[in-house]
C-alpha cells in the first residue's frame, strides 16, 4: 500500500504540491488528471523519491521514501516508472534495455537476466525486436519497450507518468492497450493521463489535481458524471 | 624547500618592453585572422561548390593545416622554403605560419556554418524575387556569420596562443621578447610567470570584448 | 644551388633511424600525457559538472588558466618551476606533467560536456530502475555521454599529439627536435621536414577522419 499524507512541495519558493493526502491500496489503479502544471507528475517523482519532498510523508509498504537510512534503490525496484519520455538507453539493443537492470541492481546472472528480458518483450508485445536498437523502434515500440523495462524488475507498483503524451496519435492505442493489460492482470498503477478514456474505462479511482491540491477523488463514474467541484467540471468540459 | 631568491626587480624594469611585446603579439594573431578569414571563406566556398584541382588544393590545405603541429608549419615557412631561396624574415615566417593555419581551420568552421543554413532559407527568399547575390548577402551570409562567431572568435584565442611559436623562430613577439630577456638577465622563471600573466590578460580581454560585441550584433 | 643533386647527398639511412626513434618519443609521451590526462580530466569534468561551490571558485579558474596560456609558456614556466620546490625533472618529466595538465584541462571541458549530453530525463530512468548513482555513472552515464563527445576527446588527443613538439624546447629530442638538428646538420630542410610531416599527418589524419566518421554515424 501507497500512503501519502501531508505530502507539501516546493520548487524553490514555488509551491507545487499543497497537502497531499492519498492512499493506493493494492491492486488499485488510480487515474491521476488535471491541468499541466498542476503537480500531477511530481506528485509520482515525490513517491518514488526521484523529487525530495518538504513536507508530509510518503510510505510504501510500510517504508518511509523521504527518510534518512531509507535504502532507496531498493524500495525503487518495488515501483516501476515509465515516464513521458521513453528514454531507452540508445546504446543498448532491446533486450539489453531490459536485462540491464535485473543484472546490475538485482544481481541475476546473464541467463536469468535474459530470461526475465525475454518474458517481459514478449509480455508487451516485442517479442520480435529482442537485437533491435531503440533507435530503429517507433515510439509506441519503444514506450512499450520501456514498460517492460520497469516491469522486469518484478515491481508491485507502477507508476505512469503521461505515457502516452508524446507520442504520435496513430500509436496511443498500443500503448494504452498494453496498460490496459497490465491493470486487467491487477497490477496497482498510478497513472497520470490525459487519457480520458483510459481514465474512465480502466481505473478504479480518478483523482482530479489543480493547482497543487487534491480537489476530488472518486470513482469515474462520479467524477465524469456528476463532480462536486466546480473545477472538476470545468477541466472536463474543455478537454472533451 | 624555498631557498630560491625571487628577482622581481629587471622584470618590472623591462615590463613596457614586454607590454610592448605584448601588442606586437596582438597584431601579428589579428593580422593572421584577417588573412586566414578571407582565405578560409575561399577556401570553404572552393570545397563547397566545385570540384577537380581547385578542390583538391583546398583540401590538401586544409588537411595539412590541421593535421600537422603548427610548430612544423612555421618551420616549413623558414627553413623549407629555406631550400628553395626565399628566406622571410622571423615575422613573415610567424604571419605566414599562422595564417596558413588560421585559414585551414576557419575554412572548417565556415564550411559547416554554410551546411548549417538549410536550403529552404535560400529558396524561400529567392520565391521573393531576391537576386542570388541579395539572398546570399542578406539573408545566407548574416546567418552563417552567427554560427562561426564564436569558433572565429576561440580561433583568434588560438592565434595568440600560437604566436608565442615566434620565440622559435626568432620573433620577438610577447614570448620571444621574455625569452630575450630572460637569456640575458638567467631570472627565467620570473620573466616567463610575468609573461604568462599577460597572456591570461590578453586573451580574457579577447573573450570579454568579443562577448560585449557579441549582445551588440546579436539582439535576435 | 642545384636542388635536385642535393636531396639525398647529406641524407643517410642512420639519419632515418635517428628520426624513426625521434618520432617514437612524440608517440610515447604523447600516449602517455593523453591517458593520465584523460582519466584526471574526465574526473575534474566531472566535479565541475556536480558543480559543488568550491570546484567551481578554484577548479574552474585554475584549467581556465591552462587553456589561456600558450603551452611554450607553461613548460618553460614549469621547467624552471620545479627545481626551486626541489623537484629534479628531466625535460621529459616536466614535458609530461605539463602536457599531462594540459589534456586533462581540455578533457574537463569535453567531459562535463558528455555528462550534460545524457540529460536529466534519461538519468532519472536509470534511477527510477533502482540504479544507484554510479550505476547510472557506469552504465548510463558514460556509454552515451562518452559516445556523444568522442569525437571531440579525439580533436583533444590528436591535438596534444601535435602540440607535443613543443616539448622540444626544454631540449627533448622528439620529432621536430630531431629534424631540427638533421637540418643544421645535412641542409636538406625540405626532404626532412616533408619526412616529419608525413608521419604527424599520417597519424592524425585517418583517426580524424574515423571520428568524423563515427560522429555522422552516431547523429542518425
Amino acid at each position: 500500500m501507497i500512503e501519502i499524507s501531508g505530502l507539501e512541495k516546493y520548487f524553490g519558493a514555488l509551491q507545487v504540491l499543497k497537502g497531499i493526502d492519498l492512499n493506493v491500496q493494492k491492486g488499485e489503479v488510480l487515474s491521476v488528471i488535471g491541468a499541466s502544471g498542476s503537480g500531477k507528475s511530481t506528485l509520482l517523482y515525490c513517491i518514488n523519491g526521484l523529487e525530495p519532498i518538504q513536507k508530509g510523508s510518503v510510505v510504501v509498504d510500510g517504508t518511509d521514501v523521504h527518510a534518512k537510512g531509507t535504502d532507496i534503490n531498493k524500495l525503487r525496484q518495488k515501483l516501476g516508472m515509465v515516464f513521458q519520455q521513453w528514454n531507452s538507453f540508445p546504446h543498448l539493443t532491446a533486450l539489453e534495455n531490459v536485462a540491464l537492470a535485473p543484472r546490475i541492481v538485482k544481481g541475476k546472472s546473464k541467463a536469468e537476466a535474459k530470461e526475465i528480458a525475454e518474458k517481459q518483450l514478449k509480455h508487451v508485445g516485442l517479442e520480435d525486436k529482442l537485437n533491435v536498437f531503440p533507435n530503429a523502434l517507433s515510439g509506441g515500440q519503444q514506450q512499450r519497450l520501456a514498460i517492460a523495462r520497469a516491469l522486469a524488475m518484478e515491481p508491485t507498483y507502477m507508476l505512469f507518468d503521461e505515457a502516452t503524451s508524446a507520442l504520435d496519435p496513430e500509436l496511443v492505442g498500443e500503448v494504452l492497450d498494453t496498460m490496459r493489460l497490465l491493470a486487467e492482470e491487477g497490477m496497482t498503477m498510478i497513472c497520470v493521463t490525459h487519457e480520458m478514456g483510459f481514465a474512465r474505462d480502466v481505473s478504479d479511482r480518478v483523482a482530479f489535481f489543480h493547482k497543487g491540491v487534491m480537489e476530488e477523488i472518486g470513482p469515474p463514474a462520479q467524477i465524469f458524471g456528476q463532480a462536486e467541484s466546480e473545477n472538476t467540471r470545468k477541466f472536463l468540459a474543455n478537454v472533451r | 624547500m624555498f631557498d630560491y631568491n625571487f628577482h622581481w626587480r629587471p622584470v618590472l624594469k623591462s615590463l613596457p618592453d614586454l607590454l610592448e611585446a605584448g601588442l606586437l603579439t596582438l597584431q601579428v594573431a589579428a593580422l593572421s585572422m584577417i588573412i586566414g578569414i578571407v582565405i578560409g571563406l575561399a577556401l570553404a566556398l572552393i570545397r563547397l561548390k566545385l570540384k577537380g584541382p581547385l578542390y583538391w588544393l583546398a583540401t590538401g590545405w586544409v588537411e595539412l593545416a590541421r593535421n600537422t603541429p603548427a610548430l612544423f608549419q612555421l618551420f616549413f615557412f623558414g627553413f623549407g622554403l629555406g631550400a628553395f631561396g626565399v628566406h622571410l624574415s622571423p615575422f613573415l615566417i610567424v604571419l605566414a605560419g599562422l595564417s596558413f593555419n588560421c585559414a585551414g581551420y576557419l575554412a572548417e568552421n565556415f564550411r559547416g556554418g554554410f551546411q548549417a543554413v538549410p536550403d529552404t532559407q535560400l529558396r524561400a527568399a529567392r520565391s521573393l524575387g531576391m537576386t542570388s547575390w541579395q539572398a546570399y548577402t542578406r539573408i545566407i551570409i548574416p546567418q552563417v556569420f552567427k554560427i562561426v562567431y564564436h569558433p572565429v572568435t576561440n580561433q583568434m584565442v588560438w592565434a595568440v596562443l600560437m604566436s608565442s611559436l615566434g620565440m622559435l623562430v626568432g620573433f620577438r613577439e610577447l614570448s620571444g621578447e621574455t625569452q630575450f630577456f630572460a637569456s640575458r638577465t638567467f631570472r627565467i622563471f620570473e620573466y616567463f610567470a610575468v609573461t604568462a600573466i599577460i597572456y591570461y590578460v590578453i586573451v580574457k580581454i579577447i573573450l570579454v570584448a568579443s562577448r560585449l560585441l557579441a549582445m551588440r550584433l546579436f539582439r535576435y | 644551388m642545384n636542388q635536385t643533386i642535393s636531396f639525398f647527398s647529406g641524407f643517410n639511412v642512420n639519419d632515418f633511424w635517428f628520426l624513426g626513434e625521434a618520432a617514437l618519443r612524440t608517440l610515447w609521451i604523447s600516449a602517455l600525457s593523453v591517458t593520465i590526462g584523460t582519466v584526471l580530466g574526465g574526473f575534474f569534468g566531472w566535479m565541475l559538472y556536480e558543480g559543488r561551490l568550491w570546484a567551481t571558485l578554484t577548479l574552474a579558474p585554475v584549467l581556465d588558466i591552462f587553456r589561456s596560456v600558450p603551452l611554450i609558456i607553461q613548460l618553460v614556466l614549469f621547467y624552471n618551476f620545479a627545481p626551486i620546490v626541489g623537484l629534479d625533472l628531466d625535460p621529459f618529466g616536466s614535458g609530461t606533467v605539463i602536457l599531462t595538465i594540459y589534456t586533462a584541462a581540455l578533457v574537463a571541458n569535453v567531459a562535463r560536456g558528455g555528462i550534460e549530453a545524457v540529460g536529466k530525463p534519461m538519468r532519472r530512468a536509470a534511477r527510477s530502475l533502482g540504479m544507484s548513482y554510479w550505476q547510472d555513472m557506469r552504465y548510463v552515464v558514460l556509454p552515451i555521454g562518452g559516445r556523444a563527445v568522442f569525437p571531440a576527446w579525439v580533436g583533444v588527443a590528436l591535438g596534444v599529439m601535435k602540440d607535443s613538439a613543443l616539448v622540444s624546447v626544454l631540449g627533448y629530442v622528439e620529432l621536430l627536435k630531431a629534424s631540427q638538428i638533421l637540418i643544421t646538420r645535412t641542409q636538406e630542410p625540405f626532404l626532412i621536414l616533408s619526412i616529419a610531416g608525413a608521419f604527424y599527418f599520417a597519424l592524425s589524419f585517418p583517426i580524424s577522419r574515423y571520428a568524423a566518421q563515427l560522429e555522422k554515424r552516431w547523429a542518425q
